[in-house]
């Protein structure tokens, strides 16, 4: 089993600690972990989907527009981050697995370390009351 | 490899009666090849008793890794006699920090007010930022690896063709994890230590004593030895003991935790002085 970078380790620790939903991705795009304020919001528990490929899971919450047009994983603001290397913010409605459309907001960040060696990148996201 | 320990207390010096045992000199870990390379693990103040041992058949080249630059891991620079001999070839590796090279951070100390000699004083000293990959040191494949401390902190891995020396002095696996460990994949430090021969581990604190030090980039025993497990390791010597600890204190809180862990490696608590043969010879 391959260790992953501290730097990931540690902002998974952090995403524990936080109130705020946090989902990660490392450097290929897949998702390596999502804390469990973002359970609520996913309708899913990390555990029980474990990780995910970016070809999965870019797809398996519907995302889609303020139109209902579906939202292609380059519009998306984790992978605008992680594949441009900056930061990225974006609306956009999804489907939890239990099956409720939410509106969300969610800003992405590249994680980059001290010898500029992208890790992954965390989107934080928060939902818009309905 | 042979390894000998010649400090092993954390955070201060701790030198007394109390302490006599186990030692009171801070971190310091001379690793020696077959082939006569010489590694030297931190520079607490336990160096000063390395820097005198070596006075009589100093080698031409010493490669001094450090884990990170708190004061507890560098004050015995000034005292390490080595340094200052220009026939000694001396490369002092260290972890890597972006913004500010590894000879500021270090001049920070050895310099005026903190130190009379400056770092550019010393005559036969070149400088490395340690990559975190594995690279060569004379006959050692050496792994550094950025771990869980606060500042910028590496691990070492060292290896040769008999076996593997993990090197985790300062370290808080546990941070942030309510039931630790997590799978090993997600474990600060599991890299390095994973199937090591001998593991050197920080275990400064009791289970008791943790939660009044989270995040200050230490352990508990009883996270030690769960992280030994974790990794598979053959040999656990436990290192970075609290200079509030007397031995007996270290005697007493090993066997509490070792009797809840029920670890089936050997467990050792580190003393100065202690040699450790790793690989074939072990």
């Amino acid at each position: 089993m391959v260790q992953k970078p501290i730097e990931l380790i540690l902002t998974r620790q952090l995403a524990s600690s936080l109130v705020m939903p946090i989902f990660l991705v490392d450097p290929s795009g897949t998702l390596v972990y999502f804390n469990e304020p973002a359970e609520q919001i996913l309708g899913v528990r990390f555990d029980e989907i474990g990780e995910m490929l970016a070809s999965e899971w870019t797809t398996r919450w519907k995302p889609s527009d303020a139109d209902g047009a579906p939202l292609l994983p380059e519009r998306q603001p984790l992978t605008i981050a992680l594949e441009q290397s900056r930061p990225a913010h974006g609306e956009l409605w999804i489907q939890g697995s239990d099956g409720r459309r939410r509106h969300i907001h969610a800003t992405a960040i590249p994680l980059v370390t001290v010898s500029d060696r992208l890790i992954g990148a965390a989107a934080i996201f928060w939902e818009e009351p309905s | 490899m042979r390894v000998r320990l010649w400090g092993t207390r954390g955070s201060l010096a701790a030198p007394g009666a109390d302490t006599a045992r186990f030692g009171g000199n801070t971190a310091c870990v001379e690793v020696r090849g077959r082939d006569g390379t010489l590694l030297v693990l931190d520079a607490g103040t336990g160096i000063r008793l390395l820097g005198a041992a070596l006075r009589q058949h100093a080698p031409r080249r010493i490669h001094l890794l450090l884990s990170h630059l708190h004061m507890d891991h560098i004050q015995g620079l000034g005292f390490f006699e080595a340094l200052f001999d220009p026939e000694v070839e001396t490369h002092l590796w260290g972890p890597a920090r972006g913004a500010q090279d590894l000879r500021d951070r270090l001049a920070r100390y050895l310099s005026p007010p903190l130190f009379p000699v400056r770092l550019r004083e010393l005559p036969n000293l070149t400088l490395h930022e340690a990559p975190r990959r594995a690279f060569r040191v004379g006959e050692f494949l050496v792994l550094a690896d950025h771990i869980c401390h606060p500042g910028f902190t590496v691990g070492y891995r060292i290896e040769d063709d008999g076996g593997t020396l993990a090197y985790l002095s300062d370290h808080e696996p546990a941070l942030g994890v309510p039931h630790f460990p997590l799978r090993a994949d997600w474990t600060s430090g599991y890299r390095l230590a994973r199937g090591a021969d001998l593991l050197l581990h920080d275990a400064q604190y009791s289970l008791a004593e943790y939660p009044a030090h989270v995040g200050w980039g230490h352990s508990a025993l009883e996270h030690t030895l769960a992280f030994a497990r974790l990794a598979d390791v053959r040999h656990l010597v436990t290192f970075h003991h609290d200079p509030g600890h007397s031995d007996d204190d270290v005697d007493r809180l090993t066997a509490e935790a070792m009797a809840f862990a029920q670890p089936s490696f050997v467990v050792t608590s580190g003393a100065e002085g202690a040699v450790f043969d790793v690989g074939a010879t072990a």
